[in-house]
């Protein structure tokens, strides 16, 4: 078997915090990731998806070492990146990038729309076959946008526009890894389809690898080939696509899945439903032993007290739960 | 068989705001009802006027800086009012009693320094005689309806002391304490996480029943408008669009946009990933809309309409069906070639 692009193993980010009042001394830690293993062919998208702070964007963040990690290694073609410097990383940089969720809070405003995407050009201190501009503009073209705006700054576009932006930006130096941090969240349905459907093409055309974060499952499940589900820094559950959703073992993936409205009224109105009680418990504080037994329907003693550990359910199926569901 | 007696009638509704850059017409010809008990989804983009279309209906756009005309019947007991119309002292009176809303935000209806208790309590004693202690009485009584657990204790905290799916069901609990006939839920479940938005859900319905209320939900997942509404209006660059039972508009629906909405999003259901059916362009400014059909510029059957009439022609909203309407010109015989096309590209 040949290498995989991206290996993760073990990988932890936490955050130290300071809990209680403000003349407290007491210091916690936010476990945002607390333990991830995988690995992503190139071609490849795995979704990485979970309620809010459960730590997705923490992981994405982590694995492009935007944020040091607390433990673990991410092994990039054969090599552990974690313990690398910042000069070290360097060449690895061009290879791995991110687009942001919010295009607009990501960009710049006073750059233009080419200086934006010329950044990576200018970061890398290379200068593309037939000049920046040249090359610019192509890429504009590529992700459907006007040429002819080069010198346009981003308030002049709309969401749906600047998300291009963002992901010329990121396609620059084509890399061989892209972590897309919830890419589509923030547009309007029709806008989402069109932006999807460009990530698609430039990844058939590149062969690059997505690491896919997002809480909409709906796209996500149209996106990826593997599906990682997180919950408070946790893997809950990992399979190939289409076992992760016709055949879900683990209660919270259970649940998420069948809180997903359904666009369709006969289908919408009849489906069974698992509503979870309450919220997410504080990541500061989480609960003992399996860490959704708060919310979890089929919780017994051993799940207060026993952490469950990721284990092989089936082919390519790996799931943490201490009573799997069939 | 009853006859559909609606609560909320609107009529011809306008609303414009004048600016530096021009005349944003926000909401423009809108009509439609909605009964006790009945659900009014509306659905749409960003900007296509949904907020717009339901602050008019509340009267909470300012008269002075917005040109608001046309006609929103409240049926009251009493008779009909016009919310556009009526003196403003006699829609204030309306508010929270004859009808009520909630927003995404719980926080732009709850005030931060003021406990639950006491905005629940000013909300009840603007319509009640009683003391403070029936008020307390009352907003615990609330708190627990919306499933606020240890509803006493939780009562003298403030909104910083809830998670934001609590602080949705407070602010429910808010809107409902005078038992208003009409709600408007103006995205309430866009912010939350998919477990707790279907709790919101459900909670909404479940006090639609208890208070036998008119609903009017508005949102952009089309996913919870299958799961609850009666009946839809999309809505497109300040217009309805289409409008009809939930199943004509997930069935049958009439109006390319409506169509290209449908068939644009992912659905979880189903497995097979062929490529997105995207809706080319994006919606046009408010302040130059296009002569002609709104969605001209983003629609592939403009050119199967005889005569150039999407360029040159406002299609009006026709029956299609009954209760089904749509604003579109293209001919029966071409839409049902469109429907097959869209859906058959999938
Ligand atoms: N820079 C940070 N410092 C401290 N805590 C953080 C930081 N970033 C994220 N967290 C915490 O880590 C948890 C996971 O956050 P995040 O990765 O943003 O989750 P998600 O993207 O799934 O919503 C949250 O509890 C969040 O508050
Ligand atoms: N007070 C205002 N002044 C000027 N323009 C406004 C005002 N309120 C809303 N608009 C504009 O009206 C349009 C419709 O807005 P809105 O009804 O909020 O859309 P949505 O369908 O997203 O709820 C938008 O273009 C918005 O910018
Ligand atoms: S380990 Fe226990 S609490 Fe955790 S998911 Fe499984 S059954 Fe539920
Ligand atoms: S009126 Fe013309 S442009 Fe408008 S939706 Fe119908 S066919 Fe398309
Ligand atoms: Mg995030
Ligand atoms: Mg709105």
């Amino acid at each position: 078997m040949t290498q995989p692009l991206l290996k993760l193993e073990g990988l932890k980010k936490h955050f130290p915090t300071s809990t209680g009042g403000v003349f407290s001394k007491v210091k916690g830690t936010v476990k945002a990731v607390d333990g991830i293993d995988l690995e992503i062919n190139a071609g490849q998208t795995i979704g990485l998806v979970g309620e809010s702070g459960c730590g997705k964007t923490t992981a994405g963040r982590t694995i492009l070492k935007l944020y040091e990690p607390t433990e673990g290694k991410i092994i990039f073609e054969g090599e552990d990146l974690a313990p690398l410097s910042a000069k070290k990383m360097k060449p690895y940089r061009s290879q791995m990038q991110m687009i942001f969720q919010d295009p607009f809070a990501s960009l710049n405003p006073r750059h233009t729309v080419g200086s934006l995407i010329a950044a990576p050009f200018q970061i890398q201190g290379i200068t593309p076959e037939g000049g920046i501009v040249e090359e610019v503009q192509r890429l504009m073209k590529r992700v459907g946008l006007n040429p002819e705006h080069i010198n346009r700054y981003p308030h002049e576009f709309s969401g749906g526009q600047r998300q291009r932006i963002g992901v010329a930006r990121a396609i620059a130096l084509k890399p061989k890894l892209i972590v897309a941090d919830e890419p589509v969240s923030a547009l309007d349905v029709s806008i989402q389809a069109q932006v999807v459907n460009l990530l698609e093409d430039l990844q058939d055309e590149f062969n690059m690898a997505y690491i896919f974060v997002a809480h909409d499952l709906s796209v996500v499940q149209h996106i990826s080939d593997r599906v990682i589900v997180m919950y408070l820094g946790k893997v809950m559950e990992e399979a190939d696509k289409v076992d992760l959703f016709s055949h879900p073992r683990h209660p919270y993936t259970k649940a998420l899945l069948s809180a997903v409205p359904v666009p369709d009224p006969k289908i919408g109105r009849t489906r069974e439903r698992i509503i979870l009680k309450g919220d997410l418990p504080s990541p500061v504080n989480p609960p003992s032993g399996c860490v959704f037994n708060t919310r979890c329907w089929k919780a017994q003693d051993r799940c207060r007290t026993e952490v469950p550990q990721l284990m092989q359910i089936g082919t390519n199926h790996r799931i943490a739960c201490h009573f799997p569901e069939d | 068989m009853t006859t559909y007696k609606p609560f909320l009638e609107v009529k011809n509704l306008n609303v414009a705001f004048p600016t530096e850059d021009g005349l944003v017409k926000a909401s423009s010809d809108i009509s439609f009802t909605v009964a006790r008990g009945e659900t009014l989804a509306v659905v749409g983009e960003s900007g296509s006027g949904k907020s717009v279309t339901s602050l008019a209906v509340m009267g909470l756009h300012n008269r002075k800086s917005a040109q608001i005309s046309g006609q929103a019947f409240l049926n009251l007991d009493s008779g009909p009012v016009d919310v556009i119309s009526a003196d403003e002292e006699i829609v204030r009176k309306l508010r929270g009693k004859a009808m009520s809303m909630i927003f995404q935000d719980p926080m732009s209806a709850l005030h931060p320094y003021y406990s639950i208790g006491n905005q629940l309590i000013e909300a009840w004693e603007l319509y009640n005689e009683g003391s403070k202690e029936d008020g307390k009485k009352r907003a615990i009584e609330m708190l627990d309806l919306v499933g606020i657990p240890a509803a006493s204790k939780r009562v003298d905290e403030y909104p910083h002391q809830f998670s934001g799916g609590m602080r949705q069901r407070v602010m429910i609990a808010m809107a409902l304490i005078n038992n208003p006939s009409l709600l408007i839920a103006d995205e309430p479940t866009t912010a939350l996480d998919v477990t707790v938005q279907s709790q919101i859900l459900q909670l909404i319905r479940d006090m639609q029943k208890e208070f036998n209320m008119a609903l009017i939900l508005i949102t952009h997942d089309l996913g919870v408008v299958a799961e609850v509404a009666d009946r839809v209006n999309v809505m497109y660059a300040g217009k309805i669009v289409e409008s009809g039972s939930a199943d004509d508009i997930y069935y049958r629906p009439d109006h390319p946009y409506a169509i290209g909405l449908l068939n644009s999003i992912p659905r979880v259901d189903k497995l097979e990933s062929q490529r997105l059916v995207a809706i080319p362009g994006q919606p046009p400014s408010l302040i130059h809309l296009p002569q002609g059909c709104s969605f001209r510029a983003r629609c592939e059957f403009a050119d199967r309409v005889p005569g150039n009439l999407c360029a040159t022609t406002t299609p009006t909203l026709d029956q299609k069906g009954d209760g089904h309407f749509s604003r579109c010109h293209l001919p029966e015989s071409e839409l049902v070639k469109a429907r097959v096309e869209i859906g058959g590209r999938k």
